[in-house]
């Protein structure tokens, strides 16, 4: 099973949407309501990174017997250097999104936390391509 | 009383419904279907929250409730109720009078139920001060809430806080007073008067309680009407001594904001079912942090709402507001006022779990359960989006659901009906027997009784 949703650089109104989305899905499919947490806290911080860093967004999600894969693809400045993102309380968020509540350096540590595979390639410029996946069981 | 499974006060009178399907856009739980003209309940995804009750234009559903002469069965007869209940009343009558109504229509004894609220109170601080405990701790006081969570956000039971409410409380208490006055047990009848549906599901078959203490529910509306019948005129003299232990903090506690205040650092209140599945959607996305407790109603206005009250919400609230200014605080009333065993009082309060109850999955089998999914998103491509309901189902996306479900067919959707009419596969004959057999001849039939609800915001 496929879905998409697409995300807008800059609009937290509406952030956490492809999150609640696929956590309904998840839901009606019967899995364990840890598993989904963890995969509805890895996604949502996905898209808030892709909010406050990036122009746009695309999530792709596919949903299988045993696992999810969740691709967040975006387009923007990139991260020059992904090992010292992963460090928690590392960030270069912009004084207006850390006023919202944001930015506190501890969105990909987190990720990283609630995935069982994480994998991120990036080019500085370009754009970000986080790729995350949780089994079921 | 046993315990009935499941048990909903709430029908349709089918003499009254005209299948407008208003009920079925409001229910929260996308339990109600529009079959053969007639709204129809699914038992086990309605929460009680009477939604359904409040949008009615032509008030099709009715409250089950027990016979009021039922009491005459019993020696000491004792009615139980929340305070909300006194917030009604027309200004004029005292509280006295009012206790004195309840009297004068059969009861020998009168009981608010929010005391002694200091047990509670202390109970519940228990509860949240144990760190193994989940967070948010979530109030279990209202048991719409309560069947809401289990079903649709079965991750949460386990921040529900395990302690009974109120009337669990004061029926206990109310026993022991009276066992006190030297009464057998069997000879105390105790009604509890409800101020909506969900109280009645609760005390009839109470989550995480086997049996039920109560021997019958009165609806508040309708004893409203029996004390309006015979209450005195002038003020009469006190002849209650059950009001003792009552105070500020009980008077409130139905309200909104009557718990909250007293628990946790940082606590939220929520009233109105749909604010509060909003609100659980994002705790359940862990994007709520550092709040330890969460009081969640059904009913806007909390109780002061419920779809059983006579009296407008808001002037109710002012009303207890003020009344609740003329008692003591919780805790100035000393134990020693409190005749009975307080420590096996407190142990009554223990719920020992709720188990959650998942309802809104497509069966057990996870591969069928992902072919049905995709063949609902299949058939949603299909349906016009504007949930317009003709199909006896709230939503597309519902009507997709009971398709693969095999509770609807495709033909149910009047949009799709029309466009096969246009291509010539199906005739119009047959099409308009398929949507008379959904909505009944008198759907058909011109009619002025027959009408929507009008808008009421002039």
């Amino acid at each position: 099973m496929k879905l998409t949703y697409n995300i807008q650089g800059g609009d937290f109104t509406h952030a956490g949407q492809p999150s609640s989305e696929v956590k309904k899905v998840l839901k009606q499919l019967g899995i364990d309501g840890l598993i989904i947490k963890n995969i509805v806290i890895a996604l949502y911080e996905a898209e808030v990174n892709v909010v406050a860093h990036a122009f746009r967004g695309k999530v792709e999600v596919e949903i299988d017997e045993n696992k999810i894969t969740v691709l967040v693809v975006d387009e923007g400045p990139g991260i020059p250097d992904i090992g010292l993102a992963m460090q928690a309380g590392y960030s270069t968020a912009s004084k207006k999104v850390r006023a919202m509540g944001f930015g506190a350096g501890m969105g990909l540590p987190n990720i990283k936390k609630n995935t069982d595979e994480l994998q991120i390639d990036s080019e500085v410029g370009t754009g970000t391509r986080v790729k995350m996946i949780n089994y079921f069981s | 009383m046993s315990g009935l499974p499941n048990y909903h006060a709430l029908k349709v009178d089918a003499a009254k419904c005209i299948g407008c399907t208003h009920c079925m856009k409001a229910c929260p739980a996308e339990a109600i279907r529009v079959v053969k003209g007639l709204a129809v309940i699914d038992r086990e995804r309605c929460v009680d929250c009477g939604q359904c009750h409040r949008v009615c234009p032509t008030r099709a559903f009715y409250v089950e409730q027990d016979d009021l002469a039922r009491i005459k069965a019993f020696k000491y007869r004792v009615i139980l109720f929340p305070s909300v209940m006194i917030g009604q009343f027309p200004e004029k009558y005292s509280e006295t009078q009012i206790y004195d109504g309840l009297k004068r229509i059969g009861f020998t004894h009168v009981f608010e139920v929010e005391q002694p609220i200091q047990l509670l109170i202390d109970s519940v601080n228990e509860y949240c001060a144990n760190p193994e405990n989940s967070r948010p701790a979530i109030s279990a006081y209202c048991p719409a809430i309560v069947r809401l969570i289990r079903s649709r956000y079965p991750s949460l039971t386990e921040n529900l806080i395990l302690r009974k409410a109120p009337h669990d409380l004061a029926a206990h208490y109310a026993i022991e007073q009276i066992l006190a006055e030297g009464a057998e047990r069997d000879e105390i009848g105790l009604f509890y008067a409800t101020p909506c549906i969900a109280k009645i599901a609760s005390v009839k078959s109470p989550v995480g309680e086997s049996e039920s203490i109560v021997d019958g529910i009165i609806n508040m509306n309708q004893l409203y009407n029996e004390v309006m019948k015979v209450i005195a005129q002038d003020e009469v003299e006190a002849n209650s001594q059950q009001r003792e232990d009552l105070s500020n903090e009980g008077i409130l506690w139905s309200l909104t904001r009557g718990e909250s205040r007293h628990f946790g650092s940082r606590s939220i209140a929520i009233d109105g079912i749909n604010n509060v599945v909003r609100f659980l959607e994002r705790v359940e996305n862990d994007q709520v942090h550092g709040v330890d407790f969460l009081e969640l109603r059904a009913c806007d206005q909390s109780c002061a709402g419920g779809i059983l009250l006579t009296g407008n919400r808001f002037l109710t609230v002012e009303k207890l507001e003020r009344r609740a200014k003329r008692y003591p605080a919780a805790k100035d009333i000393s134990p020693a006022a409190i005749k009975v065993n307080l420590e096996e009082l407190k142990q009554k309060l223990v719920i020992d779990s709720v188990s959650p109850k998942p309802l809104f999955i497509f069966g057990k089998d996870r591969v069928r359960a992902m072919e049905k999914m995709n063949k609902a998103q299949r058939i949603v491509c299909f349906l016009p989006g504007i949930d317009c309901g003709a199909c006896g189902a709230p939503n597309c996306h519902a009507l997709a659901e009971d398709m693969v479900n095999n509770k609807a067919k495709m033909s149910d959707c009047i949009f799709l009906q029309q466009m096969w009419v246009s291509e010539d596969r199906i005739n119009a004959q047959k099409a308009f027997l398929n949507v008379r057999k959904k909505w009944g001849t008198n759907r058909f039939k011109a009619d002025c009784t027959k009408r929507g609800r009008r808008n009421e915001g002039f």
